[in-house]
């Protein structure tokens, strides 16, 4: 239980997706303009990492070697498809933000990382906090980077309206190069934080 | 891997001298150059602040006080930036050496004299902060940093970058007065729907040479900018190869492609010379191509570098979506620099082919 709770915590900071890992970069390139995208993209993701890690992980002894990779595509593919018909029933408008990018869940390097690295050597209730863990990470920096991209892009938190009309949105900043700007910047100061704690020690 | 393989002593390169018995701490050993100038960073960085100077003249004349205040604001924000990044990282980056104020200068000459001061006041901390810091300081950005603001700007507010005003002249010289599209956007429009005859060149290019058109706040005066130009060919702190292949790259483009059919009347013989005056060209040319950081090392290179540019400025200022594309060009070359340069490297003295 309490290596469960370390592996959950591990995608919190240590490892949080994507600026440690620095996989799964498309959607966030592309969704985070706004925290709406973000955060759908994190939801829908985290569902996706965590199931398809716990069927993995028990699926671990009848996976052949050679074949895993198919067999993780299949997987993580049905999940996809299942989030895909979800929100498509549920929240239609987020699912007309994301578009594109719900289907390309499947080919995110995170999930498939996870799947490689940790689910299929790991039990099920491990693999459950990882994928929780991991999950819920990518859904933080996302909404982080999409409320910081939104703010300056378009002068709004979640669609509204923050400052007064009077305020110029830095276009630039809602584009895929804002994303890039967004991403550098916060990777650099993770890294500096990291750092100076590594200096103190 | 195995203790023995491992040289159990430092590899020996001691010299003869060494091995009779001299001391070899005696000797001052020291890695060459040995010819030195007493030119330093800030001094250069000094002279290329003077041979702004003409420029923001000529753009305070042209503009008015607006341009002076965007100028002093951008390159406050310069400094303050770099300042502010060089306390928080602590590095051990000298601020005094005027680099920042030349970027802050340049970014301020590549917007328009209507732009809020709080936009150049971003651009130049955009050019300092990400274009220049993150990649090391001074030295170590791959790109222009002032053209790297430009474009950032331009992509940022895009409405407020292009509009321009007309000159504070404006108003004596008829037409141009109420226009407020710059020379090259008048040029495209005409060129478009073929009616670039009406045009009056002769009457355009002295307006052109002096700057008396509209533009951004400093790439309108080629007179100004030409005598900068000068002083710092002079000076010897900008090579001559890269502005003169540069504007002769897109004169000969422009003559050859002029667009009339002919190339020996009196409109295909101006039409050259108003895309070398119309525009940043002069202020591309002279002073950001010529960036020492971002342009090639090798004399070959040089050269190879500044037609790219000229090539470049021509294909957007021709087919792009832009009338003006002098700062993409060279930021587009810049990406080219490190190819270039390791194409372009020079025989080593005295090395012969290898004929084998």
């Amino acid at each position: 239980m309490k290596t469960a709770f370390i592996d959950f915590t591990r995608g919190l900071w240590e490892q949080i997706p994507p600026f440690r890992l620095v996989l799964g970069l498309c959607p966030t390139l592309a969704v985070t303009s706004s925290v709406t995208g973000g955060v759908g993209m994190g939801i829908a993701t985290t569902f996706v990492l965590v199931c398809s890690n716990v069927l993995i992980s028990l699926l671990r002894p009848v996976i052949h070697p050679k074949v895993r990779i198919a067999v993780y595509i299949v997987i993580i593919a049905t999940f996809v498809v299942f989030v895909e018909m979800a929100m498509q029933a549920w929240a239609y408008p987020v699912y007309q933000l994301l578009g594109i990018f719900i289907p390309l869940i499947v080919v995110n390097c995170i999930i498939f990382g996870r799947a490689e690295a940790f689910a299929s050597k790991n039990n099920v209730l491990r693999s459950f906090a990882d994928g929780l863990g991991m999950g819920l990470g990518f859904t933080l920096s996302l909404a982080v980077i999409g409320l910081f991209r939104e703010l300056l892009g378009s002068g709004a938190i979640a669609g509204k309206a923050v400052f007064g009309p009077s305020f110029l949105p830095c276009t630039l900043m809602a584009k895929a190069p804002g994303a890039f700007i967004t991403i550098g910047c916060f990777l650099a100061i993770m890294n500096g934080i990291d750092l100076r704690k590594r200096g103190i020690k | 891997m195995t203790n023995e393989q491992q040289p159990t002593k430092e590899p020996t390169n001691e010299s003869p001298m060494a091995a009779d018995g001299v001391k070899i701490e005696t000797f001052q050993l020291t890695a060459s150059p040995h010819l030195r100038q007493p030119e330093s960073v800030s001094h250069i960085m000094m002279w290329v602040v003077i041979a702004l100077l003409p420029s923001l003249a000529a753009g305070v004349v042209f503009f008015g006080p607006q341009a002076l205040l965007l100028t002093v604001v951008s390159v406050l924000a310069a400094i303050v930036t770099e300042w502010a990044i060089v306390k928080f990282l602590k590095k051990s980056a000298a601020i005094g050496d005027f680099s920042a104020v030349v970027t802050g200068v340049l970014v301020a000459f590549n917007v328009s004299s209507t732009l809020p001061w709080w936009m150049a006041a971003i651009g130049s901390a955009f050019a300092i902060g990400v274009a220049k810091m993150t990649f090391g300081g001074l030295g170590a950005n791959f790109i222009n940093p002032a053209l790297a603001g430009r474009a950032f700007l331009m992509a940022a507010y895009p409405s407020a970058m292009t509009r321009f005003s007309p000159t504070t002249f404006g108003s004596l010289s008829g037409i141009d007065g109420i226009s407020s599209a710059t020379p090259l956007a008048q040029f495209k429009a005409a060129m478009a729907d073929g009616s670039f005859q009406a045009l009056d060149f002769q009457d355009a290019l002295s307006n052109l040479f002096l700057g008396n058109v509209g533009g951004c706040l400093g790439e309108t005066s080629a007179l100004a900018l030409l005598a900068g130009g000068i002083l710092l060919l002079y000076k010897r702190i900008i090579p001559l190869r890269i502005p003169l292949v540069y504007i002769g790259t897109v004169f000969l483009l422009s003559w050859i492609f002029n667009g009339t059919g002919a190339h020996f009347t009196s409109s295909a013989i101006i039409i050259p010379f108003y895309h070398i005056l119309a525009g940043g060209l002069f202020l591309g040319a002279f002073f950001m191509a010529t960036d020492m950081v971002t342009s090639p090392i090798t004399p070959a290179g040089k050269i190879v570098f500044a037609a790219g540019c000229g090539v470049l400025t021509f294909l957007i200022r021709k087919f792009g979506g832009y009338p003006e594309g002098v700062s993409y060009s060279i930021l587009l070359m810049n990406l080219f620099v490190p190819l270039i340069e390791r194409s372009t490297r020079p025989k080593m003295y005295g090395k012969v082919k290898n004929r084998d």
